[in-house]
């Protein structure tokens, strides 16, 4: 089951995009903590969009695609028209230099990674499509 | 949304957040920690049992207070999460660089200890 979520680049909106998100995922046994990780790691993608590749601009819109089937991995997309910014080129920085150099972007990354299976970019006709997979345990 | 409440008592500062805390509101939290060192508090208690939600935006802001409370010999204690809010803390190692409790009796023992 596909589930879309069109929304403008305000960081205001985050609320609203967690709202989907849990809305989409709740009624397909998955657990709740899961569910709260799946959340927590979007809400960085998101945010990351809205303000790296959007500079926070109302106007700008993306989409948010979630693709549910039992007994498969989940598969989230983030589509946009900005700049990709894509979180694979960035080293995770270990905890301790985000400590000490007070990196708080650097734990948005190191939280995608370890909840997300699989973080993918791809270009197709003026729009960047990034695509996360996660295997979630259907109960 | 975020909303915090400050009370004071036995000397520390109880900063209570209320709602969710994302790269929106995040600011608030920052503000109201740094209002309470800018006070002169060097125990402050964050009791975190009626927060929802907290994304790394808000994790980050506890982050950037972890040295200068060292230098300054300011203790932070955190107490009252959900099992969910205490998973994000996990899920990064967090909790082993934070100092949480589970209620305001142990978060109150532990910053005294400290």
């Amino acid at each position: 089951m596909n589930y879309k979520f069109k929304v403008g680049c305000s960081i205001e909106n985050l609320k609203g995009v967690r709202d989907f998100i849990r809305g989409s995922l709740k009624n397909h046994n998955i657990s709740e903590l899961e569910i709260s990780e799946i959340v927590l790691a979007l809400d960085e993608m998101c945010s990351n969009l809205m303000i790296h590749a959007h500079q926070c601009n109302p106007d700008d819109l993306f989409e948010l695609v979630i693709n549910v089937e039992q007994n498969h991995p989940l598969v989230f997309e983030l589509i946009d028209d900005g700049t990709v910014f894509d979180i694979n080129e960035f080293n995770t920085p270990a905890l301790d230099n985000i400590v000490h150099e007070k990196r708080k972007g650097g734990l948005g990354i190191r939280l995608v990674k370890s909840i997300m299976d699989k973080i993918e970019y791809q270009k197709t006709g003026g729009r960047n499509i990034c695509r996360l997979v996660k295997t979630v345990h259907f109960i | 949304m975020i909303h915090i409440k400050r009370l004071q008592e036995d000397g520390a500062d109880v900063i209570a957040l209320v709602g969710e805390i994302d790269a929106s509101s995040s600011i608030e939290l920052d503000l109201a920690i740094a209002k309470s060192v800018g006070e002169g508090f060097s125990k402050i208690l964050i009791d975190c049992s009626a927060l929802e939600y907290i994304s790394s935006a808000g994790l980050g802001v506890f982050m950037s207070y972890i040295e200068e409370f060292k230098d300054r010999n300011i203790k932070m204690v955190l107490f009252g999460m959900s099992d969910k809010v205490a998973n994000t803390f996990s899920i990064l190692g967090l909790n082993e660089l934070l100092h949480i409790g589970k209620d305001k009796v142990q978060a109150k023992q532990i910053v005294n200890e400290l």
